[in-house]
């Protein structure tokens, strides 16, 4: 072959020097060069601060000679003046003046000098620790003053000139310098820098080298100490945010001012206390930098509203940011079909720079770039990958599939989680993947294909049918439709078009999904009885909101979702108060964890029995207050007041929501069983909801007579189920009386539950209400002694149903009483009662709030009424 | 999902054959459980029997898909392989072709297999046999019948289409709608 000698013009000329030419070394410096250039590196800043300080150098330097002056012209004639006026000031000299080894050569007549000297000694002193600058300013003026009172006009006038601190200090200083040049004194000085005591005697033999090193260092901190004050005056005056006018807020000038504003609003609602504006409130604060990041990021006010609840500020601006841009690429390796290693190999050779997702994911991959469309490689159509969040993996972690089990995914399309269970799984066991979305099932089909899923069965309902259509599954994934405002990255429509609607669309959705899917799933399953629920939604409405309903009625519990990282669930927020095991749930957000926001929760079901549904959140409150009440020996009516009165306390930690009654529930639940052996086959968490069978009603009629009358909290139940019956269901808002009315209903039933066994009588309405109000008084006179009374009554206020059970009770007491019971009785009573009286405040000023139920005022009123008769 | 018609498995099996020959009884006598084909809606799918069983308590007409689809009848009452099938039909195939990268592309967007793009094809490959096309990295990317034998093959010139295009699986992306 040989060369080939290129004659053409296209001929490359050689760049850089040949290997044997010579090079050039690089110039050297001289060293003073070198250090001319560094010191004309100042910035504007210094040079503008190095002027200053010349400048008040030079005027320093000129109020010092003037001071010079006017002491030596002035000491000399005001001395006995000083030596009475400043009295208590030498005293302070008679400690360190006088204790001290100068003591020698410290001459009367140069007590002012000392005086002066010392003073600025101490400024020095603490000027040393810089911390300290305020004692430095407060010592400051008096020192100043005291010169001043006692000295000519002139003098007068040259303090006044100058700034009071700064110009105080080193006036004070160049003098005590100006001194120590005159006079030996300048010991005195020297020892500021080191201890008093030790080195005087090394003073005298210190090296006129020396003596000027601590002078230079002296100096240094001097203009050090006066630099860091211009810095603070500087950032002082910097940091003051201007509130903008009306004007500036209507006309907005550009994107870039309102970012900056932005900034500065922040900055400030991160130190408030310190940094606000004078009669400003944190609202206005807040309400300009909600208004300013809708307008910057285009989102409505709705959503930024929900936005700033659920973040601080400053997390908020990051998470903003975040869902600007997209998240990376990420890809998830089809274990069915190949392995993660020779995908990355196959996919680097066609040009694609990826790396894996994290150490978290054995099948992820993050793609940086790519020369080719990653969505259509030829690995891509051969079913090697999918494409697929990073967040997507999680749910599916979280479920941890096995192998031969049968798992639903009752929200799959377009398939990407559920082929991941399928890939989990090897393609064993069986997998339902549905959607309600026709067109989008077909996207499943596709995937499932070319992904090499065998074992799934594809089908179309509405998630909220499919217990009917098939149950028992060993895990179930409900990866819920929502708001998608985890993901707005990827759809910025959502920053406009959610409201408050859609929101609560989604909500209840998701809770229905979330019920049927709990019901889909087999809790006596060997190896699962698990459920995951996730969203793309940060909203607490669409996450933990809905677990803490699904808990509450279902048999379900949270556990650990096995996902090491990602931030904990919310266990309150705003109102509402949720479970204290919903931290076990996970969010992800895009601006922490760079991924998609996401909520990953799971449940394991402990039970296939479906509790009674409860049908809206009055009837869970009184749920709660009845199911709290019942002890083993549930004594009086009273009893149940204070179990009222307790939940109401307790109730401060989680308000009238629907969501908080969950936890006492549970726990009760065992209790209730126990206690009333006769409902042993009554679903556990029966309660008021008008939904109960009849034959559980009459079950639960009996169970007070069963129990003698023990099981206070059933005879409301009963009375409720009382009310159903003749169909008084009225809205919680019924006059009084409706109430009235409905009140002798409740009465009747009760009494008629409680004379099937004890043949009591029945009175008349009039009777009753009497005995409503007295009812309580009177049965405890039987047993207790006259100070309860009073406490009574009290709690007869606050009991509304308390009073009508408490009828059907007495009645039965009346008769039943013998006197040990008497005696517990009365002991539970004092008991209650003494913690009923802690709580009274408090559940006064609760029920307006927690208990938006009329009902209860009603009787309340109606119960005040009879007292006054 | 209904049990195939005597005639409708016969025309089946005898397409199957075509690609994988005798190894279609190895889909059938499977050691991990019995798999049968089910009709639905002109669609043939490939399924265990546990699945099936679970399969049916889904309506028909909520059902979507179950197991793997492997083609569908046409209206004159012939069989329709797709490309669904081939996560089965690869592994039996008994007669392969291999494109070199360059023709990859261009299979993959539903062109036949020419001389130029051929890399390897199984010795003894008969004509309008059916076969299966791999990539040189031995990924199945579709199946097709052969339009020459392997010794015409070789004299062939370098545009002569050596297969032709059956099914491939850029149509996961092109015709997702018709899949099943």
């Amino acid at each position: 072959m040989g060369r080939k000698a290129k004659f053409d013009e296209t001929k490359k000329v050689k760049k850089g020097p040949g290997r044997k030419a010579r090079k050039q070394q690089d110039p050297i410096f001289k060293k003073e060069l070198l250090e001319n250039d560094e010191t004309k590196k100042l910035s504007h800043r210094q040079k503008q601060r190095a002027a200053r300080r010349a400048k008040k150098k030079a005027e320093l330097t000129e109020k010092r000679k003037a001071l010079k002056q006017a002491k030596k012209n002035v000491a000399k004639q005001n001395e006995v003046v000083l030596k009475e006026a400043s009295d208590d000031e030498s005293g302070d000299e008679n400690i360190q003046g006088f204790t001290d080894d100068n003591k020698e050569w410290l001459k009367p007549k140069q007590k002012i000098k000392n005086n002066v000297k010392e003073m600025s000694d101490q400024d020095s002193d603490s000027g040393h620790d810089e911390g300290s600058g305020s004692d430095n300013d407060e010592d400051l003026p008096k020192t100043g003053s005291s010169p001043e009172k006692y000295k000519v006009g002139t003098l007068d006038d040259l303090f006044q000139d100058s700034d009071m601190e700064n110009g105080d200090v080193t006036s004070e200083d160049e003098g005590a310098d100006s001194s120590l040049k005159m006079s030996y004194n300048s010991d005195s000085d020297e020892e500021e820098g080191k201890s008093d005591e030790d080195d005087d005697d090394g003073d005298d033999d210190m090296l006129p080298i020396e003596k000027a090193n601590i002078k230079l260092k002296k100096k240094q901190k001097l203009e050090k100490k006066l630099a860091d004050d211009e810095m603070q005056l500087n950032i002082s005056k910097q940091d003051v945010f201007a509130f903008p006018t009306e004007e500036e807020l209507q006309n907005p000038t550009s994107l870039q001012d309102v970012h900056q504003r932005i900034k500065d609003v922040v900055t400030v609602l991160s130190d408030f206390n310190r940094l606000k504006q004078e009669g400003r409130s944190r609202c206005e604060y807040t309400d300009l930098l909600l208004k300013d990041l809708c307008m910057y990021y285009s989102y409505n006010e709705f959503l930024m509203e929900v936005l700033m609840q659920i973040f601080p500020v400053q997390e908020l601006v990051e998470f903003l940011e975040a869902s600007e841009v997209a998240r990376p690429v990420t890809i998830r390796t089809n274990s069915l079909k190949t392995r993660r290693r020779d995908l990355a190999q196959a996919l680097i050779n066609r040009g694609v720079n990826l790396d894996p997702v994290g150490k978290w994911s054995k099948v992820g991959l993050v793609v940086y770039s790519s020369t080719v469309p990653i969505g259509a490689t030829p690995e891509y159509l051969a079913g090697h990958y999918i494409l697929q969040g990073a967040s997507s993996f999680l749910p599916v972690m979280a479920l941890a599939p096995q192998e031969n089990e049968r798992i639903l995914d009752m929200c799959a399309a377009p398939g990407g989680k559920a082929s991941h269970i399928a890939a989990i799984m090897k393609n064993t066991g069986a997998l339902f993947a549905n959607d309600a979305n026709k067109e989008r099932t077909k996207a499943i089909v596709g995937n499932f294909h070319r992904l090499g899923v065998v074992n799934a069965v594809i089908c179309n309902y509405d998630g909220r049918q499919f217990p009917d259509v098939i149950k028992g599954f060993d895990r179930v994934l409900l990866d819920a439709p929502c708001t998608g405002t985890g993901v707005i990255a990827k759809d910025p429509s959502v920053k406009t078009t959610k409201d408050q609607k859609d929101i609560q669309r989604c909500f209840n959705l998701q809770r229905q999904l979330l019920l049927a899917a709990i019901d889909c799933c087999n809790a006596k399953s060997s190896t699962g009885g698990y459920i995951v629920y996730s969203t793309c939604s940060i909203l607490p409405e669409e996450n933990e909101w809905v677990i803490n309903y699904a808990l509450k009625r279902r048999n379900v519990k949270l556990v650990p979702t096995g996902l090491d990282f990602g931030t904990e669930g919310f266990m309150k927020y705003r109102h509402h108060r949720f479970h204290p095991s919903l931290k076990l749930t996970r969010r992800f957000y895009p601006h922490t964890h760079n991924m998609d926001g996401f909520f990953v929760a799971k449940l394991k079901k402990f039970s296939n029995v479906i509790p009674e549904p409860v049908k809206d959140d009055d009837d869970e409150e009184a749920e709660t207050t009845e199911v709290s009440g019942d002890q083993p020996n549930g004594n009086v009516e009273s009893d149940v007041d204070s179990q009222q009165s307790e939940k109401k306390s307790v109730g401060v930690k989680r308000p009238a929501t629907s969501t908080e009654t969950e936890p006492q529930k549970k726990k009760n639940k065992a209790p209730t069983q126990k206690s009333t052996p006769t409902s042993s086959t009554v679903p556990t968490a029966v309660s008021s909801n008008n939904q109960i069978k009849k034959k559980k009603r009459k079950n639960k009629k009996n169970k007070p007579n069963a129990n003698d009358g023990n099981k206070v909290p059933q005879t409301e139940q009963v009375q409720i189920g009382s009310i159903n019956e003749k169909s008084d269901i009225k809205s919680p808002n019924i006059n009084i009386q409706d109430k009235n009315n409905k009140q002798k209903n409740i009465n009747d039933t009760g009494n008629k539950n409680s004379t099937e066994t004890t043949l009591k009588s029945h009175t008349p309405l009039n009777d009753k209400l009497s005995n409503n109000s007295t009812a309580l008084v009177v049965n405890k006179n039987v047993s207790l002694n006259p100070n309860q009374k009073n406490k009574n009554k009290k709690n007869k206020n606050k009991s509304s149903n308390g009073s009508s059970k408490s009828v059907a009770v007495v009645n039965k007491n009346e008769l039943k009483i013998t006197e040990k019971v008497e005696v517990n009785a009365s002991r539970k009573l004092k008991k209650k009662l003494k913690k009923k009286n802690k709580q009274i405040g408090q559940i006064s000023g609760k029920q307006g709030i927690s208990r938006p139920e009329g009902k209860q005022n009603g009787i309340n009123k109606k119960n005040k009424k009879i007292k006054s008769k | 999902m209904k049990v195939l018609s005597e005639e409708r498995t016969r025309i089946l099996f005898e397409k199957l054959t075509k690609y994988i020959g005798v190894n279609v009884k190895l889909l059938i006598d499977r050691p991990d459980g019995t798999y049968c084909f089910r009709e639905k809606k002109d669609r043939v799918y490939y399924i265990s029997e546990r699945l099936l069983q679970l399969a049916q308590t889904v309506k028909p007409d909520h059902l979507i898909s179950a197991g793997t689809c492997f083609g569908k009848f046409t209206k004159t009452n012939k069989f329709r392989l797709h490309i669904t099938a081939l996560n089965y039909i690869a592994p039996y195939a008994s007669y392969k072709i291999w494109v070199k990268p360059s023709a990859e592309q261009q299979f993959l967007y539903g062109h036949h297999v020419i001389k130029s793009g051929l890399g390897r094809i199984t010795e003894n490959t008969p004509k309008h046999q059916g076969v299966v096309i791999y990539t040189m990295s031995d990924i199945p990317i579709g199946f097709g019948v052969a339009a020459r034998n392997t010794m015409e093959c070789r004299h062939a010139d370098p545009l002569a289409t050596i297969a032709f295009h059956q099914a491939d699986i850029g149509e996961y992306i092109r015709s997702e709608e018709t899949l099943t």
